[in-house]
């Protein structure tokens, strides 16, 4: 047993963050560290540097353009990633239809999807939950009928992340509705201007416009979009959610979000003392660097596990790390909250507008980090809904680990 | 960055783990503490055999030459068992204190006996007043020729009352919350003006207070630099914490199992209870208090051999913290699962949450050491 990093492995850490330090814009940077998102453009434009570095698809096996580190490289660069921050690659393309399409596409989808997914030459949008499925996602009811060499898809998504942006959707469509729930429903990549098809945003809890509804009035699809075979969508879901929750605990995105407390409660007063000194603030933020480090080492002995598991099989601890992750996440940015205190309350409408900056034609009210503070307070209930709601979560605990 | 034994560990975990499976079932606990040292003497004699007393110590002192894993190995399956021999205070305490701090003849007198089960060793440190603060130490040891004389009382002496040696932390100079001036002293039970009382414990176990009334000590029985003791209690009481850790994940992980088995089995309105899944999912959160608690462990395995305190004591302290916060929710949980079975005497749940709590408040709780953790600056600096 030996926690610590090689030299080796410490010296590819510092390569990474080397990089980022070069090669990533420093207004998206600060964008970043203000708790503001990078903007479509940012992250194409970073999906692309990183591309052409080689490090676009890290995690995919060499022959479609990964780089064949082993879990720990993995985790580093994910780590590095977060930690630095930079933005991560687009999840939709490259951890989950990606991995669906090189597992179970067909060689002239590998083809003509995979490289565009690296480079982020398409933005893909995932469409599986509908607003009678969320947690009960085999119980969708979009469909798709077979009629010459197209399916004809009609029907409703929702919570589509981002799908303003899409060029593309993946989506669950039930083929076979006589069939066992699970086992009529067929795995479909959809062209977004294809007739038919009509998306509307959903306003989130923030103000900020970041999913969507996705209808589908009799849009056909051709039937060679159709991956691997009909009526075993269910199957490559399941394959694409396992993956989801590999990378959920987010440790350097918590890690990173701690400095930044530290950083600012040191700025921040109460009192004549700065806010780091009081000491019940500072034993609020030390229980949470507690659960962080201890979500870390669990979350590194299931990196550890994973060069000795059979590849593409999810760990089932990979449910702890989604509990605690998201769980950690939202603590963070409650300890954000008491940080910022009463300048919490300005509601800021174009916080995330790329020229904010030159908007505000007024300094901001309060501090200049404090407009996004209640604002991913609100949002960031989201993580232990999505990605498997963290209830679902024990659910999986109980049934996988602990055969209840 | 690996989590894996060695083969050797792997051997010692199996003949631990078996010991404890075949010879430590509660029935035989039960016996055990009914003896009349509250502990058997024929165990420790078969841990001595097994080698599991020798395990941290040197090989020219009759040990085999273990560090923190080794330590981590035992104590989790002695924490399976609960087992109530006085392995802390006699081989990861006591013998802790020596290793690091004594000299080449109290270790060569010593070691040896404790690693063949002869000697028994207690740590006397705590006082009235000094709840879980190392360096708050009223009992005196003033100079007197050569030697010394020893005054003061300590309290909760972890299987003090039999043990042929006292470790005993004593104040040279200095004023009673200083960290300076602490010496540690190596005395006879038997010395004149030594009075103890043992009782048992909430955990099965046995502690003692003990005074010390006028004893002369020789200058033979200083351990370590006479008034600068204290970063050599700090180190062995931060392995003995990571001791504990391991001893509690070996608890969490019978009471999850146990609990687990329990609502598989027990059937009410015509169904086992794990049906029901507000049960089931206190039973996910118990795997998930469960791993954390186990993440922890390791890095305090990890850290607990580090000789930069600065270094290891935040680990450690966030290690403790995890235990302590885990311990609880498990241990209450368990019993919660159980019904009004987890609450008797009877049934072996609850003296495993006995046994987590007790080391809850073993060498600082969680809010003590969430305390010390602040103080420091954090687990995440600036890398
Ligand atoms: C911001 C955001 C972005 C999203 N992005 C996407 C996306 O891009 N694409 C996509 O397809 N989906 C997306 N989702 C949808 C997400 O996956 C669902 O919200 C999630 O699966 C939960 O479904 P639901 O919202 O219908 O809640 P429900 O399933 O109705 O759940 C409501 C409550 O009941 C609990 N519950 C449900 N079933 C059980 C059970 N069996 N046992 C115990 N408790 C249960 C849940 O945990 C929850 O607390 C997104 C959601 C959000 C909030």
């Amino acid at each position: 047993m030996d926690l610590r990093f090689t030299p080796e492995e410490n010296a590819f850490r510092q390569e990474v963050r080397a990089f980022f330090r070069e090669n990533l814009d420093p207004k998206v940077h600060a964008k970043l560290v203000e708790g503001r998102h990078a903007s479509r453009q940012d992250l194409v434009d970073w999906t692309r540097t990183l591309n052409a570095h080689g490090w676009g698809v890290p995690h995919w096996p060499a022959e479609y353009g990964g780089t064949g580190w082993d879990p720990v490289r993995q985790y580093i660069f994910l780590e590095e990633l977060q930690a630095f921050p930079a933005p991560a690659p687009l999840a939709f393309g490259v951890n989950m239809v990606g991995p669906v399409i090189y597992k179970f596409g067909s060689d002239e989808q590998k083809a003509r999807f995979l490289p565009r997914i690296a480079n982020m030459d398409d933005w893909w949008c995932q469409g599986f939950s509908e607003p009678g499925s969320g947690s009960d996602l085999a119980s969708l009811k979009t469909k798709a009928v077979r009629d010459g060499d197209d399916y004809v898809v009609n029907g409703q998504k929702t919570w589509t992340t981002l799908a303003q942006y899409a060029d593309w959707i993946f989506c669950l469509v039930r083929t076979d509705p006589a069939a066992k729930k699970q086992e009529g429903i067929s795995f479909l990549l959809i062209d977004m201007k294809t007739p038919g098809i009509t998306v509307r945003p959903i306003e989130l809890i923030d103000g900020g416009h970041e999913v969507n509804e996705v209808f589908f009035d009799d849009v056909r699809v051709p039937a060679e979009n159709l991956v691997g075979r009909e009526n075993k969508g269910w199957d490559y879901a399941k394959f694409l959610l396992g993956n989801e929750r590999t990378n959920i605990a987010r440790v350097g995105v918590s890690k990173e979000r701690l400095r930044r407390i530290r950083e600012l409660a040191s700025l921040e007063h109460i009192g004549t003392e700065p806010m780091i000194r009081n000491s019940r603030f500072r034993e609020k933020l030390a229980a949470v660097e507690v659960e962080l480090k201890a979500l870390e080492m669990t979350q590194l002995r299931v990196v550890a596990a994973e060069r000795t598991r059979e590849k593409g099989k999810p760990d089932p601890a990979s449910s702890v790390l989604k509990i605690k992750g998201s769980e950690i996440q939202q603590a963070t940015t409650e300890l954000l909250m008491d940080v910022v205190g009463p300048y919490a309350l300005p509601y800021v409408p174009d916080r995330e507008d790329d020229r904010w900056d030159e908007l505000a034609n007024e300094p901001p009210i309060g501090p200049d980090w404090a407009a996004t503070v209640a604002p991913t307070y609100f949002n960031w209930r989201k993580v232990s809904i999505y990605g498997g709601s963290n209830e679902i979560q024990r659910n999986i605990i109980a049934k996988a680990i602990l055969g209840l | 960055m690996d989590f894996d034994l060695t083969d050797e560990q792997r051997l010692l975990k199996d003949s631990v783990e078996r010991f404890v499976a075949d010879r430590y079932d509660f029935e035989s606990r039960k016996r055990f503490m009914a003896e009349p040292e509250g502990f058997s003497r024929e165990m420790w004699a078969s841990m001595a055999e097994l080698g599991l007393l020798a395990v941290p110590f040197a090989e020219e002192h009759g040990g085999i030459g273990g560090g923190p894993v080794e330590t981590m190995i035992v104590m989790e399956a002695f924490g399976r068992g609960l087992v109530v021999e006085p392995y802390l205070s006699t081989v990861v305490l006591g013998g802790g204190l020596l290793r690091h701090g004594g000299s080449e003849a109290q270790r060569a007198e010593i070691l040896p006996a404790v690693a063949s089960g002869e000697m028994l060793l207690a740590f006397a440190q705590v006082e009235r007043g000094s709840r879980y603060d190392l360096h708050d130490v009223s009992t005196t040891a003033r100079p007197d020729g050569g030697g010394f004389v020893l005054d003061g009382e300590k309290g909760v002496v972890l299987h003090g009352e039999g043990a042929d040696r006292l470790l005993v932390t004593a104040r040279v100079s200095g004023g009673r919350r200083d960290r300076e001036g602490i010496g540690l002293f190596l005395v006879d039970g038997k010395t004149r003006g030594v009075s103890r009382r043992g009782y048992p414990t909430q955990d099965g176990m046995r502690a003692a207070e003990i005074s010390f009334d006028g004893v002369r000590l020789g200058p033979d029985s200083v351990v370590g630099e006479p008034g600068n003791a204290l970063p050599l209690v700090e180190r062995v009481v931060d392995e003995a914490i990571a001791a504990l850790c391991a001893e509690a994940v070996g608890a969490m992980g019978a009471m999850g199992e146990t609990t687990v088995d329990y609502i598989k089995t027990r059937k009410q309105f015509g169904v086992a209870i794990g049906a029901f899944q507000s049960l089931q999912h206190r039973a996910a959160d118990m795997v998930v208090m469960t791993e954390q608690a186990r993440s922890m462990t390791y890095l305090a395995t990890m850290m607990a051999g580090v000789d930069d305190a600065a270094e290891r004591g935040p680990a450690i302290a966030a290690a403790k913290v995890q235990i302590g916060r885990s311990g609880r929710f498990v241990g209450q949980q368990s019993i919660q699962l159980h019904g009004g079975v987890g609450v008797t005497m009877e049934y072996k749940i609850g003296h495993y949450f006995k046994r987590v709590t007790m080391i809850d408040t073993a060498f600082g709780d969680a809010d003590h050491h969430l305390s010390r953790l602040a103080e420091t600056g954090g687990l995440f600096k600036a890398a």
